[in-house]
């Protein structure tokens, strides 16, 4: 501000008489100068904006005007306003004659527009025909706007004269030429791939700058294929020779030093050769070792050098003469007072150890030193320098000072990636297990919400697995270490919610398997927990499972063991919350406690997290069920991508509204006003039948949107009810949050029903339902596709999406999908031992109890589940025939769709439907924190390649 | 290659922003904004290198030197070296001094068109190509030159043309 007062005052002197601004913009920037606040501010270039739209419209403006019109627009744009408008203006400038206004048109065409801008097309022409005047600083300016603003598709229009422009006789303009064909590389590199051979002619032009300038282009493509360009090694090196040599004129020099930057760049593209190529880096050690010689270490520019030879000898095939020359350099640099060179020599030190690790110990105290500097961009330099040393032996000490230097920044980003490397390096190099749950502790502790929660995930399933190499004793001690220190760090305050999800995982699986601590003790911390974050889902959600598992393990040893009080207001309240999911944990809890020891066992089993689970990739166990369903005269599934003919959506959505409005039960309003509601209604019945099958996934999410809204899900039809399911998974690719998987939910869950029910219950449920949905069809259209849509529905909602997999599969090779839906119970079974039939539906959906932070809409509220499913029954073999024609066919046609959105969705998703379905399983036995790392782990089995992420060291160690 | 060059006051507000790889216009001020962050908290005489993941992706650092009121920030990849960047600067600088004779925060806001035409005589298209004052001099001279003629042939005034000459 105190600068700007100053502008201020030296304009109101007048004592250099302007800038060769007029007086409008001086003002203008005196104003803005003067500006006490952003609104201010924003105000003044407003005004001035509105003064610049009404001036560049008006044709009598002067063209030299016009010039500084477009000036004050790009400065107005610089400071973060909108000036679109006047874009067609710089447009138009480009045309002008004269050669300032084309200049500042260009200019400011390059700096408003990019490539993919629509105007660009308007400026290929201009630049195309400049490209061809005999001004060369037309031609310049027209290379330097190509530069900028052509794209992929306007290169071969301007790329004839560009290449012609490489002989031309000013050397300005083929190096910019040169630039410009560079340029086109780096956007297409197909495009002027058949004019890599002018770069090479180039190479030799006359002009030293010209010649310069072909090394980026040659650089770029050298990168991408080095072995194509071996045979220019020689020529780079006697280049490289003449200008260490001082063969250029001296125009080249720069502070003493002959052409640096070519010098650098030529050391760039001899380190990209020479690597591991013995042949090609012989020919370098000459001129290496004479620039060092002559190594200029007083000034910036000479360092510059210098530290580039480093990078050189450490690419190229090692030579010891040579890596003495470079530690010596880098010593050098380590030792001066400048931190520019300190961070270049811990750059420099960086690559060298990586040759050779000794080199890293004669400096010792000088990284050390960097790390305690004040500089933070040295620090961190030097913490990846650390990082690259990092040994088993001295693993303990740089981590615990990353970490010391990652509790005190608040910088997210470098936190973040230091907090990785944390992890990265204890997983690595461990000295012990203690250590190692001390430090991720920590890590947790300080950055939990910024490391990856895949990382939460692995370190819980290192302790569940142990260390592998290491006996079962080991493995329990690191456990019951990791027990202890989570049950000292639980009580303080503000955990992130990722590490708090650890300790409740850890408690709940292993809280009480050494008998030190008793589970009213541990129940007694986790309530603690549940209790301490009312807003966290996610880790009320570990906590109340953690809460489970060891009421399963107490009652699985047949100690009786009673709810605490407060713990049982806990669970009144969760039973009552807003999120389905908890309560669906809550009922899941009380449930549990009635059932008898040997229930519990197979629901719960002890210490089974590691286990594998079976997975029936081909769900054969549904080929039964399609089978009978195609001879009762269904039609084969057709995918989506074989299907024709699109229906415009607003069709479906009346069809929604519709839906929902033929509803009896409903609590609340809709959502959104929906105009037209008769008219949207008489269009559904006139509407062709095909039209109920083409697949609008956007109205079902809509609808499902709609549906979620209500807190009481009993009101709708079983079919509504799973299809709000099944629209979930759709919803779920569409919108949802990454981590969301719920495409897991609702197989778990209609399959257990159906395993509760012995086929009985729901079996008749889905015949009666469906016969009403057929007489209603039929009524109406009599079609044999929509009855059978209208069964791979049902199975859809009764085995979630893989009925839908199913279908897929059926339509592909339909004769091998035979087989009776008892293997379909026969894997629930495995998964879930079915107790006895009363009992087992409230203690059937561990699968998505497990089903972490997912809103899972099954649950019912507050009402017992069985009692619930019969109501739901009711409703929906009743609703169709009750109500008239275009309510049952409209009522029917968001499950049609659900069938298909959730189509979409499996054939988007493909092979990830089944391990996720397969995971769910797994579930049952495992803790829920798992999750993602078993959907993982699971699917790596499968596929038989162990998965890489981010970090594909994490995998490797824990898989072995 | 070079992924931007700025100029920016000590007060944040920006002098020059040119770009070489492509940044959406609304984010330019976001832009701005983190770089004159990460400068404003750094403390005199460290290193003038600043590791600018955060703001700019992977692997692009940035150079800055403080003259005076201005920050001059040229931003890079790792295709350039650091060192040799920071002289780069030093090069802007110098030119902009001759160019100028005692440049100060003032020539560079009411000349920007000026800055720019400089600077596309040292870099194009994000590489450097020339490095030589004189040499930029000299073709910024020219330039001038040639437009004076044509602006006397386009009946500009001259008193206009004289100070408004690039």
């Amino acid at each position: 501000m105190e600068q700007l007062r100053t502008i201020g005052r030296e304009l109101a002197m007048g004592s250099q008489g302007g800038w060769g601004q007029s007086k409008e913009f001086l003002d203008l920037v005196k104003s803005i100068g003067e500006a006490r606040s952003k609104a201010e501010e924003d105000r003044i270039i407003s005004r001035e904006l509105e003064h610049l739209k009404r001036r560049l419209a008006d044709p009598d403006v002067q063209r030299r005007k016009m010039k500084e019109l477009l000036l004050r627009l790009v400065y107005a744009e610089m400071l973060g306003h909108d000036a679109s408008f006047g874009h067609i203006h710089a447009v138009k400038m480009t045309h002008d004659e004269s050669l300032p206004l084309k200049r500042t048109g260009y200019l400011a065409v390059a700096l408003f527009l990019d490539e993919r801008h629509d105007l660009v097309i308007l400026v290929v022409n201009t630049i195309q025909k400049d490209l061809r005047s005999d001004n060369y600083l037309i031609v310049c300016a027209a290379l330097t706007a190509a530069c900028r603003l052509i794209g992929e598709e306007a290169i071969p229009a301007v790329l004839p004269q560009v290449v012609e422009l490489l002989a031309h006789p000013k050397e300005a303009v083929r190096k910019k030429a040169v630039m410009a064909l560079h340029r086109f590389y780096q956007r297409s590199p197909s495009s002027v791939s058949h004019l890599v051979s002018n770069f090479r002619k180039r190479l030799c032009d006359n002009d030293p700058g010209v010649m310069g300038a072909t090394l980026f282009p040659l650089y770029d493509l050298i990168l991408e294929d080095p072995n194509s360009y071996k045979d220019l090694v020689v020529s780079f090196v006697n280049i490289l020779k003449q200008v260490a040599e001082r063969r250029l004129p001296t125009s080249y020099d720069y502070h003493q030093m002959p052409a640096p930057f070519i010098q650098i760049k030529l050391l760039k593209i001899l380190a990209v050769l020479g690597s591991g190529d013995k042949q090609a880096s012989g020919h370098m050690y000459t001129v290496l070792g004479d620039i060092f010689r002559k190594g200029d270490t007083a000034s910036n520019i000479g360092n510059a050098i210098l530290y580039e030879c480093i990078c050189c000898i450490s690419s190229i095939f090692p030579n010891p003469k040579m890596l003495d020359a470079a530690a010596e350099t880098t010593s050098k640099f380590l030792k001066s007072d400048s931190h520019n060179l300190k961070y270049m020599g811990i750059d420099a030190l960086g690559r060298l150890i990586k040759i050779n690790p000794d080199i890293a110990e004669e400096h010792q105290l000088l990284v050390i030193d960097c790390l305690e500097d004040p500089d933070d961009t040295l620090k961190r330099k030097t913490f990846e320098l650390l990082y690259k040393m990092t040994k088993s032996t001295n693993v303990e000490v740089i981590v615990d000072r990353m970490i010391e230097y990652m509790i005190n920044i608040t910088d997210h980003h470098y936190k973040t990636e230091i907090a990785s490397r944390c992890v990265e390096l204890a997983e690595q190099f461990a000295p012990s297990n203690q250590w190692f749950i001390q430090t991720m502790n920590k890590v947790f502790e300080h950055a939990g919400d910024l490391v990856n929660i895949r990382v939460a995930h692995n370190l819980m399933r290192l302790i569940a697995e142990g260390f592998g190499e290491e006996d079962e004793g080991a493995d329990s001690q690191l456990r019951s270490s990791a027990v202890d220190s989570y049950l000292r760090i639980v009580g303080e305050p503000k955990l992130p919610s990722s590490f708090l999800q650890i300790i409740c995982w850890v408690l709940g699986e292993y809280g009480t398997a050494d008998g030190k601590y008793s589970a009213s003790y541990i129940v007694g911390k986790l309530y603690d927990v549940a209790e301490g974050h009312p807003t966290d889902d996610t880790v009320r959600a570990y906590a109340i499972s953690a809460i489970l598992k060891i009421f399963a393990f107490e009652i699985a040893l047949g100690r009786k063991m009673d709810m605490l009080p407060e713990c049982q207001s806990l669970l009144d309240e969760l039973s009552a919350s807003h999120s389905t999911d908890l309560q669906q944990r809550a009922y899941e809890l009380q449930a549990l406690l009635g059932l008898d020891k040997q229930a519990v066992e197979s629901v719960m089993p002890s210490d089974a997290s590691c286990e594998d689970i079976e997975i029936d990739r081909n769900l054969s166990f549904l080929n039964g069920y399609v089978q009978q369903a195609f001879e009762n005269g269904a039609a084969p599934y057709i995918p989506e991508s074989e299907r024709s003919g699109a229906i415009s959506v607003s069709n479906y959505r009346a069809q929604d509204q519709q839906e929902t409005s033929a509803h009896a039960l409903r609590f609340e309003a809709y959502e959104l006003p929906k105009p037209s509601l008769p008219l949207a209604a008489s269009q559904v019945s006139i509407s062709t039948p095909n039209t109920d099958l083409v697949p609008v996934p956007e109205p079902s999410h809509y609808k499902e949107g709609n549906q979620m809204s209500r807190s009481q899900p009993s009101g709708d039809s079983l079919s509504g009810e799973f299809g709000v399911k099944l629209r979930l998974d759709g919803v779920n690719k569409k919108w949802g949050r990454p981590t969301y998987s719920s495409s897991s939910t609702p197989p778990s869950s209609t399959s257990s029903q159906q395993a509760t029910n012995g086929g009985s219950g729901s079996e008749v449920g889905r015949s009666t339902s469906s016969q009403a949905r057929e007489s209603s069809y039929g009524s109406k259209r009599q079609q044999g596709t929509e009855v059978s849509a209208e069964k791979q529905r049902l199975a859809a909602s009764l085995f979630g999406s893989s009925a839908a997999k199913a279908d897929r599969r059926g339509q592909a090779g339909r004769k091998t999908a035979k087989e009776s839906p008892s293997t379909e119970k026969v894997a629930i079974a495995n998964a879930t031992p079915q107790p006895a039939k009363e009992q087992v539906i409230p203690s059937a959906p561990p699968p998505d109890l497990l089903d972490l932070g997912e809103p899972v809409s099954s649950n019912p509220p507050s009402a017992d589940p069985f009692t619930q499913l019969e109501g739901l029954l009711g409703p929906a073999s009743a609703s169709p025939v009750l109500s008239d024609a275009p309510a049952s066919s409209t009522s029917k046609t968001p499950d049609l769709m659900s069938i298909f959105s959730d189509d979409v969705q499996t054939g988007v998703t493909g092979g990830t439907t089944e391990p996720s379905l397969g995971v769910n399983v797994v579930a049952a036995k495992k803790g829920p924190s798992l999750q993602d790392a078993l959907q993982k782990d699971v699917a790596a089995r499968q596929v038989g390649v162990t998965p890489t992420g981010n970090n594909p060291i994490l995998f490797k160690d824990l898989l072995g | 290659m070079i992924q931007a060059v700025m100029v920016m006051s000590t007060q944040g507000k920006p002098r020059l922003l040119k770009f070489y790889s492509f940044q959406p216009p609304e984010k330019h001020q976001d832009l701005v904004r983190g770089v004159f962050q990460l400068l404003s908290a750094r403390p005199d005489s460290v290193s003038n290198f600043i590791e600018a993941d955060a703001i700019f992706g992977p692997g692009v650092k940035l150079v800055y030197k403080h003259l005076a009121t201005l920050y001059f920030v040229f931003v890079f990849d790792s295709s350039e070296n650091e060192l040799a960047m920071l002289d780069l600067v030093q090069v802007f600088v110098e030119t902009l001094d001759k160019c100028f004779k005692n440049v100060c925060e003032l020539d560079v806001v009411f000349n920007f068109n000026k800055l720019h035409t400089i600077l596309d005589e040292m870099i194009l298209g994000g590489q450097v190509i020339e490095t030589s004052s004189e040499q930029i001099m000299r073709s910024v001279e020219e330039i001038a030159r040639l437009e004076k003629q044509s602006n006397t042939t386009s009946l500009i005034p001259k008193s206009i043309s004289e100070r408004f000459s690039r």
